[in-house]
């Protein structure tokens, strides 16, 4: 997990692994300084930049977060598909500035807990971002309802049919 | 990456091993069955054919389903499978996000550079 490691066309690639029966982890390097990717995890602006993406369909209502210890942030997004917004809360337990951020993710009783640090290595950021259920049954659960971080399978499937009319055309 | 699949090819390729598993798998290829059919259909017992389901079941190549006192088989997707499948879509959702995030981080580099410059003169 030291170096940075590119797919195709030059990108870093995202990996993603099951680390244990209630953990997820995802690694991407960044190229930039911690402290600028640090920014863009910490500024609610900034966050409407990039954390509903686009081929998702999903498109930002409005986003708040205070980010300190205890501090709480409410991200509310709008779906083309979707009568009613998404939401998605919690509060921060840990903020060390440019090094680590913890959350937790209050839709569900069963949300998981997300850990993303960042280390940063001759001008580049290895963001690992662990999401912690609370148990095995939690993250199965997770995986049986179909719905990706919150998200469920109904928006994506209108990413397939974009996707597809995008491939048609 | 996710890596389940050495020892599920293992299963897989042994309960393919057998010419009654790859007659059940096609059979129910055409139609879902119940074990009672299926032991009928390949001139079995019960107790041999509730064998041989378990070990495509084992491979994830069949699941079954209980509804009152009959057993019906159907080609199936493993538990592994969905969860593989499950990760893969996540890793598309942190990765549509991150590939945006790239850019909001480019813009940030170049906003420093150019403040930079500003603060030289």
């Amino acid at each position: 997990m030291d170096d940075t490691r590119t797919g195709e066309g030059g990108r870093a690639e995202t990996d993603v692994s099951r680390r244990s029966e209630r953990e997820l982890v995802v690694t991407r390097t960044f190229d930039g300084p911690a402290r600028l990717v640090f920014d863009a995890w910490t500024t609610p602006e900034l966050l409407m930049r990039w954390w509903a993406p686009k081929s998702f369909g999903i498109t930002f209502i409005s986003c708040e977060a205070d980010v300190r210890p205890g501090g709480t942030y409410r991200f509310v997004f709008g779906h083309p598909q979707a009568d009613q917004p998404a939401t998605f809360f919690g509060r921060y337990l840990e903020v060390v500035p440019n090094r680590r951020l913890v959350w937790t993710n209050e839709e569900s009783e069963d949300g998981a807990v997300t850990t993303v640090t960042f280390e940063e290595k001759d001008g580049k950021t290895l963001l690992v971002l662990t999401d912690l259920y609370p148990s095995k049954d939690a993250l199965d659960a997770a995986m049986a309802s179909g719905s990706i971080g919150g998200f469920s399978e109904q928006f994506e499937a209108l990413d397939g049919l974009l996707a597809e009319i995008d491939a048609a055309t | 990456m996710v890596q389940y699949s050495s020892p599920r090819f293992d299963t897989a390729f042994g309960a393919l091993a057998d010419v009654t598993r790859r007659g059940v798998l096609e059979h129910l290829g055409r139609r879902d069955a119940s074990i009672t059919e299926l032991a009928d259909r390949f001139h079995m017992t019960l107790t041999g054919m509730k064998k041989h389901v378990g070990v495509l079941e084992q491979a994830g190549l069949v699941t079954t389903q209980k509804v009152g006192r009959v057993r019906t088989c159907r080609l199936g997707r493993s538990r592994l499978d969905e969860e593989a499948a499950w990760i893969e879509r996540y890793r598309q959702l942190w990765e549509a996000r991150f590939n945006a995030l790239d850019k909001v981080i480019e813009d940030l580099k170049q906003k420093e550079e150019d403040d930079g410059r500003h603060a030289n003169r």
